[in-house]
């Protein structure tokens, strides 16, 4: 049966899943640039300068991405979770409210500055920009995951007339579960940004082209994940430890886990059969679940019997994507080790299959990084609010012809910009490469090879 | 409570008239880039604007998030009646960022890209005249209108809005250019400037006649005894800033236009404010009925009291650096 409520939170979940793709994807490449300029700023050797001109590039083009999708989000909450705003807005509203103030004017004030100022202000006052969009990025990135971990697990707050109310903001933002919970994303964020950096690299270094330009991004960037891979997995671990204080029923779904259970084990593949409240077979590895979640091999694990059915989340979405998650983030692990074998044998640059395990694996962190989001957000339904607000109490009293209109608009325009034309844009660039850069001497004029202004547009 | 829920309701009716000068601005020189046949003067027309829309457009993200935060009961009553205007508002602004994107890297695809930000600049256009025109008009709450898709926006008035608004923005972009261009450019600018400014003269009067008519408590409060001498100041500016923008093209002033266009939307925006004061979603709910919690709004107003002066400050900056006249198309 499609009714709105499906229909607007399929719009939702294709919606946030092309959006959520571009901050992640810029949030990684804002530090990267920061630390190439850095660099250069530091050493003046003008390989730097091209890194970064390159890089920004498709910095520009995905933040470009990122705000226009981010307009469809903020809106849609309005359009179709209209129930959802009325009760909630006074909690969410100024997270959204400080995330336009803190970081969307600062982002948006200097990043012109960023890609178009460079004759246009000094060196450091480039730099000062590229490093206040680097901010800007990382506090939107913040009060995002404010608001959401509140929804997942939410604090400081009082109810008045079904409405919520803030009692306590400093609980609210500096709660444990934002905090961990924005420390693993950050991470993704960088690790996404990071795959793509180093497929880029290994694709030119395959093809013998901007070597140069290559070795130094590709042993930077494997250095760098290196030490964030494994990082990200212990805030992973970190995060499903809090989830399963706060929000057991999700971790019940996660382990597949029907009935309350001490020492439970770890299902590798399982098939839950939500009728008959159970797995209609499973493989496991004895007492793993438990030692996970609680690091106690015989902790106790709360089933998801414990709520009736109309509590529960869909089991197998839940079950699987977070599988799907662990062994991208396992297999990243084994691709640095294999980095670092290979930089300790000197081969980090000649070595075929590797560069080519590197080229293919640009997707890798963004497929961990939605199924990551699936894990958390299908993992806390039937609640939009866990525990205290229903899904279905969120939605609009609109037509269903809206939805659909809006739905299939959206549908069509996605999928032709953001899953044609900035892949193509993309490809684009990165075909042409830094050569058009390099061709021009930047032996005496770091920026000659911009375009120049006429001279009476100078400030 | 009330004085904080004044506070936000002025902070957001500050913030829609900056998006609505500023994007206005952009959304113009979006319409216009079509009639211009030469490469090189669409490049320099969206060379002025490259730098700045991004910053523009997060005025219309500031009015959206402050009216989640501050009224969020009128957030979720206006969004799902305006549902298909916003829409098209939000996926054409897309198709308008987008092509400032695309149209920097392609080479052949470049007169598509224009087509596209044509199209965007005009739809936003149209929706932002609808919703406009929606609420002056008023809304309605009935159980079976706001489940009806068009008929509260799709109407008349909406429509005379819309082109008023096609009109204006028009008006404001070519004045832009006209400051930001030199030579056969920003002649041509004098001339279409010129031109818009007939057309200006028409609307204002057309919607200061016809808004009046809609509404009785409109009526009321316009054309009061009491208050009539103060409210005639805001046609006095409307007419000063045509007159003022009629003499400045006639002699070819550069900076003068831009100003002017920006009296006359002024006096239209506070014509409007005066109209619907003191409602948010017009005839029905007030802004104080829909106010956030005390806690809500408090909190929300220290960080706009530190943030916003930095934040103006920073924006007329990247203003100033990228000032002067452009001549050169800008890329990175």
């Amino acid at each position: 049966m499609v009714d709105i409520l499906l229909l607007s939170r399929l719009q939702f979940a294709f919606t946030i899943s092309f959006h959520i793709l571009f901050p992640a994807f810029s949030i990684g490449l804002a530090i990267f640039l920061a630390a190439m300029e850095g660099v250069w700023l530091k050493t003046k050797n003008p390989e730097y300068l091209n890194i970064c001109k390159f890089w920004s590039q498709i910095f520009a083009l995905t933040f470009g991405m990122g705000v226009v999708s981010g307009i469809v989000m903020e809106f849609q909450l309005g359009t179709n979770w209209a129930g959802f705003t009325q009760l909630v807005g006074g909690v969410l509203g100024p997270l959204f409210t400080y995330e336009v103030l803190t970081a969307f004017f600062i982002e948006a004030g200097f990043l012109g500055v960023m890609l178009f100022g460079w004759d246009r202000v000094g060196l450091k006052l480039h730099y000062l920009s590229t490093l206040l969009v680097t901010i800007g990025t990382t506090l939107s990135a913040y009060w995002i995951m404010a608001a959401n971990s509140w929804m997942q697990h939410p604090v400081g707050y009082s109810k008045i007339n079904h409405a919520f109310q803030a009692t306590d903001w400093t609980k609210i933002i500096f709660s444990s579960t934002t905090i961990t919970r924005f420390i693993h994303m950050m991470l993704a964020s960088y690790i996404c940004a990071g795959f793509v950096i180093s497929s880029v690299c290994a694709f030119y270094l395959l093809n013998n082209k901007h070597t140069y330009f290559s070795k130094k991004c590709f042993s930077f960037i494997w250095a760098v994940l290196f030490i964030l891979i494994p990082l990200q997995i212990f805030s992973g671990d970190l995060t499903g430890l809090e989830i399963h204080e706060n929000q057991p029923i999700k971790t019940a779904a996660i382990e597949g886990a029907w009935d309350t259970q001490t020492g439970a084990p770890f299902l590798l593949i399982a098939v839950p059969d939500r009728e008959k409240q159970t797995n209609s077979w499973s493989l496991g590895i004895p007492h793993g679940s438990a030692f996970i979640n609680t690091h106690d091999w015989n902790g106790k694990l709360v089933g998801l019997k414990s709520v009736p059915p109309a509590d529960q989340p869909n089991v197998a979405i839940v079950f699987y994507s977070f599988r799907i998650m662990v062994a991208i983030g396992l297999l990243m692990l084994v691709l640095a080790a294999l980095a670092f074998y290979l930089r300790i044998k000197k081969r980090l640059f000649d070595s075929q299959w590797f560069l080519k395990m590197c080229w293919f694996s640009a997707p890798l962190g963004f497929i961990a990084l939605w199924c990551g989001w699936i894990t958390a957000e299908v993992g806390r339904q039937p609640w939009i609010v866990y525990n205290l607000l229903r899904t279905t109490d969120a939605i609009s009293n609109v037509s269903l012809y809206n939805v659909i209109i809006s739905f299939s608009l959206i549908f069509v325009v996605y999928g032709i910009i953001f899953g044609y034309f900035y892949f193509y844009f993309l490809d684009k660039i990165i075909r042409k490469g830094p050569i058009a850069i390099k061709q021009a001497e930047m032996t005496h004029q770091p920026f000659q090879y911009m375009p120049p202004f006429s001279p009476e547009s100078k400030p | 409570m009330n004085i904080l829920a004044a506070i936000w309701a002025i902070l957001i009716a500050f913030g829609i008239i900056l998006y609505i000068i500023l994007d206005g601005f952009d959304l113009g020189i979006g319409m216009m880039v079509l009639f211009f046949k030469n490469e090189h003067d669409r490049d320099i027309m969206i060379s002025t604007v490259l730098p700045v829309w991004d910053g523009n457009e997060t005025w219309l993200v500031f009015a959206g998030a402050t009216l989640y935060g501050a009224f969020p009961l009128a957030f979720s009553v206006i969004m799902p009646i305006l549902y298909l205007p916003v829409f098209i508002m939000v996926i054409a602004l897309l198709f308008r960022g987008i092509s400032f994107e695309f149209r920097l890297k392609g080479i052949k695809s470049k007169p598509f890209w224009d087509i596209c930000l044509f199209l965007g600049s005009l739809f936003s256009t149209i929706a932002q005249g609808l919703i406009l025109g929606t609420f002056v008009q008023g809304f309605s709450l009935t159980v079976r209108s706001e489940g009806d898709p068009f008929s509260q926006w799709l109407n008349p008035f909406g429509i005379a809005c819309s082109i008023a608004l096609i009109f204006g923005y028009l008006l404001l972009g070519s004045s832009r250019l006209i400051s930001k261009t030199t030579g056969k450019l920003q002649e041509n600018c004098f001339k279409v400037s010129s031109k818009l400014q007939y057309a200006m003269w028409g609307f204002v009067i057309m919607v200061s006649i016809w808004s009046p008519f809609l509404n009785y408590e409109i009526k009321q409060r316009w054309f009061n005894p009491q208050y009539m001498p103060y409210l005639a100041i805001l046609p006095m500016l409307a007419i000063v800033s045509l007159i003022t923008h009629w003499y400045a093209i006639k002699n070819e002033y550069e900076h003068i236009p831009f100003w002017s266009s920006v009296g006359v939307f002024l006096s239209c925006y506070f014509g409007f404010i005066i109209s619907t004061y003191p409602y948010i979603v017009p005839r029905h709910i007030t802004y104080i009925q829909a106010a956030a919690p005390r806690s809500s709004l408090l909190f929300m107003l220290v960080g706009a009291c530190i943030m916003l002066p930095p934040l103006l400050y920073y924006t007329y900056f990247s203003y100033k650096i990228f000032s002067g006249k452009t001549t050169e198309k800008i890329w990175y």
